[in-house]
C-alpha cells in the first residue's frame, strides 16, 4: 500500500500559493475552470499522480550495468529531491551549459547507472521527473543566480519576443499583451512553467513544458524545437526566471 | 489581432483531423443521435415507461475540454433492502456510441451517489436514467457546452 | 503492474456509509482514431469494473469508450465489517488488474 500512504501523505502540502496580492503575475492554474482547478487540487483526482506513482517505483528499481537504482545513490526523494526541480534549468558544470531536469536525469542514468537512455517525452522521464519535480510542490521557483547562465537567459529573451511561423506572433504578444483574454474559447495564460510535468486534459497524458510549448509553436504555423534543444533550455531558462518566486504546483492539470 | 485569431483556429479546425477531439468528429460509424439514443434506452429499459424525477445530474454547463468531463449522479432512494437502486445508465445524443457507462448498485451501496469523467465531442443533453428495486426507471437529464482547448498538437 | 489511485478510509464505523474513490493508470483507447498512418488505432478500453467488499459484489459499473482515459469512478459502501475490500477493473482482451484495500471497523 506504499502508493495510498504517499498519495495521502501529500495532501497536506497542498495549497500553498504565495505570491503577494500586488503580485500581477498569475499562475495557469487561474485561469482554469472550476472542475479543472478540483481536479489539480486533490491528488486522488489529479491524473498526473499516477505518473508521480510510476516515477516513484523506477526511483527504487536497479536498472543499468551499475545495478543501481536513483535510491542507492540519491536515497529518500522527500529529502534529497526537495526544491531541486525548483532551480533547473541549471549550470551543466561539466559542459559549462545549462541543463534542464530531464537532461540531469538522463545524465544520472546514462553515465552513473550505465542503463540505456530514455527517450525525452516517453512514460519513464515523465514519471521520473513528475516525482522528483513533486518533492519541489510549495516551494518558490528559485532559478540560480549563476552569472554563466546569463548569456542564456538572454536568449531565451530573445525567442521569447522573436517572430515566429506563419503567424509572425511572438509568445510576448499572447502572454504579456493578450494574457487573460481569449483565444477562441480558451483563455490565455500568462505562460508560467510553475506547474510541470503537466496532466493536459487535451493531450490525455502527462507531458513536459517542453510539448507545451511545441503546442504553441504549432498553434502559430512554426517548425517547433525539438525536444531538449537549446532553443527550449534557453526558453525554460527565461520563463523560470520571469515566475521566480512563484509557487511550484507540479503536478499541475491543464485544459 | 483579430484576423490572427481566426487564422489560429481555422489551422486548430484542421489540426483538429489528428487529435483529440477531432477523433471523433473524422469516425468512420455513424455518430449517435436521438434516434440511436433512444434505442439504447430502449434496451437499457426493456421498453418500460420512465418517469421525470428521481434523479439528479450534475455536470458543469460550460466545460473547458472534452476529454474528461466530470459527471455525478445522485438519486432519491433510501437504499435499503426492499427499496433500492439497483443500476443508473448514462447515455448521450452524439458521441458514436449513445452508451456511456452503466453503475451497477445494491443496498451495501449505503447511498445512491456515483461520480466518474466523460468524453463529449459536441454540446448536447445528457441523461441519466435509474432502475428501482420495485422495477420503475426515473430519469434526469443536463445540458452541456463543449468549448475548446487552444494550440492543440501538430 | 496495476497503476490505480484509490481513497478510501482506513478505518470505519459499523454502518457508516464511505465514500471511495478509484482511479486506473489507462489510455481508454476508443477504437474510433485515426493513427498517422489512417489506420484505425485498435480499442483498448476498460470495460468492468467490480468492487468486492468480504467476497460480495458492492458494486460495479460497465463502462464504453466514453468514459475518459484514465478511468475515474466514485461511489459509496456500508461499511459493516473489518476486512478486504478489491478492486477489479478487466479490458476489452478480458485482461484483469486488481488492487486490494483493508479497511478496520469498529
Ligand atoms: C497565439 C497566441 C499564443 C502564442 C503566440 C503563444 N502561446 Fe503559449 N499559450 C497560448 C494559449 C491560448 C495557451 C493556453 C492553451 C489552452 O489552455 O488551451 C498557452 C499556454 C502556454 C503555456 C502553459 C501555461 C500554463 O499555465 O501551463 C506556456 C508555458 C506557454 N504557452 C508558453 C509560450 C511560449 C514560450 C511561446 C512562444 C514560443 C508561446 N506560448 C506562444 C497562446 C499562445
Ligand atoms: C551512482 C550514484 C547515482 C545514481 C544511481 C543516480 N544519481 Fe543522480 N546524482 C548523483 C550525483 C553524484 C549527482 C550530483 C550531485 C551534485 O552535483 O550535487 C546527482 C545529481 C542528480 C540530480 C541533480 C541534483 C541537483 O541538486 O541539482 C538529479 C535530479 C538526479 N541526480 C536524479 C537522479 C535520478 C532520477 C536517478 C535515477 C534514474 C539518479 N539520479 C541516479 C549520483 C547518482
Amino acid at each position: 500500500m506504499g502508493w495510498l500512504a504517499l498519495a495521502l501523505s501529500l495532501l497536506s502540502v497542498w495549497p500553498a500559493q504565495a505570491q503577494t496580492p500586488q503580485d500581477p503575475r498569475k499562475s495557469g492554474f487561474a485561469y482554469m475552470g472550476r472542475d479543472t482547478q478540483a481536479m489539480q487540487q486533490d491528488d486522488l483526482a489529479n491524473p498526473a499522480m499516477l505518473t508521480v506513482l510510476e516515477g516513484e517505483a523506477l526511483w527504487t528499481t536497479p536498472t543499468g550495468k551499475a545495478g543501481k537504482s536513483c535510491a542507492s545513490c540519491h536515497g529518500e526523494a522527500r529529502e534529497s529531491m526537495k526544491g531541486v526541480a525548483a532551480r533547473y534549468p541549471s549550470l551543466d558544470e561539466a559542459s559549462g551549459k545549462p541543463i534542464d531536469l530531464s537532461g540531469r536525469i538522463a545524465q544520472c542514468r546514462e553515465t552513473r547507472m550505465e542503463a540505456a537512455p530514455l527517450v525525452r517525452e516517453g512514460r519513464d522521464m515523465l514519471a521520473l521527473s513528475a516525482f522528483v519535480g513533486l518533492q519541489s510542490r510549495g516551494m518558490p521557483v528559485a532559478p540560480p543566480q549563476d552569472e554563466r547562465l546569463r548569456p542564456f537567459r538572454e536568449e531565451g529573451a530573445r525567442l521569447y519576443t522573436a517572430r515566429m511561423g506563419q503567424l509572425n506572433f511572438t509568445c510576448a504578444q499572447c502572454h504579456d499583451a493578450n494574457a487573460g483574454q481569449k483565444l477562441g474559447a480558451a483563455p490565455i495564460p500568462q505562460a508560467h512553467p510553475n506547474a510541470y510535468p503537466i496532466y493536459r486534459l487535451e493531450w490525455q497524458s502527462t507531458g513536459s513544458l517542453q510539448r507545451r510549448l511545441r503546442n504553441c509553436m504549432v498553434g502559430t504555423r512554426a517548425e517547433p524545437f525539438s525536444y531538449g534543444s537549446a532553443e527550449f533550455i534557453a526558453l525554460e531558462l527565461f520563463l523560470m526566471e520571469r515566475a521566480k518566486g512563484m509557487t511550484i504546483e507540479t503536478p499541475g492539470v491543464r485544459p | 489581432m483579430k484576423t490572427s485569431q481566426s487564422a489560429i483556429l481555422t489551422r486548430r479546425a484542421a489540426l483538429a483531423a489528428g487529435a483529440g477531439l477531432g477523433a471523433f468528429a473524422l469516425m468512420p460509424t455513424a455518430r449517435a443521435t436521438p434516434e440511436t439514443m433512444a434505442a439504447a434506452v430502449k434496451t437499457f429499459t426493456g421498453g418500460k415507461p420512465i418517469a421525470d424525477g428521481r434523479v439528479k445530474l450534475e455536470i458543469s454547463l460550460l466545460v473547458e475540454n472534452g476529454n474528461s468531463v466530470p459527471l455525478s449522479v445522485t438519486v432519491d432512494s433510501p437504499m435499503t433492502r426492499q427499496d433500492h437502486v439497483k443500476r443508473i445508465g448514462i447515455f448521450n445524443e452524439k458521441n458514436p456510441l449513445p452508451e456511456v457507462l452503466t453503475f451497477h448498485l445494491t443496498p451495501r451501496s449505503g447511498r445512491a451517489q456515483v461520480a466518474s469523467r466523460m468524453r463529449l465531442n459536441d454540446t448536447q443533453f445528457i441523461t441519466a436514467i435509474a432502475e428501482m428495486s420495485d422495477g420503475s426507471f426515473w430519469s434526469g437529464k443536463a445540458e452541456v457546452i463543449v468549448t475548446m482547448p487552444a494550440c492543440v498538437e501538430e | 503492474m496495476t497503476r490505480a489511485l484509490i481513497n478510501i478510509p482506513q478505518k470505519a464505523k459499523r454502518g457508516e456509509v464511505i465514500e471511495i474513490k478509484t482511479m486506473l493508470s489507462h489510455p481508454m483507447e476508443t477504437g474510433f482514431r485515426p493513427s498517422s498512418d489512417g489506420r484505425l488505432v485498435p480499442r483498448d478500453i476498460i470495460e468492468k469494473f467490480v468492487c468486492t467488499y468480504n467476497g460480495e459484489v458492492v458494486f460495479s459499473a460497465d463502462l464504453y469508450p466514453a468514459v475518459s482515459a484514465n478511468p475515474f469512478l466514485s461511489f459509496n459502501m456500508v461499511a459493516e465489517q473489518s476486512g478486504t475490500i478489491v478492486f477489479a477493473w478487466t479490458d476489452n482482451h478480458g485482461k484483469t488488474q486488481v488492487q486490494t484495500a483493508a479497511i478496520q471497523v469498529e
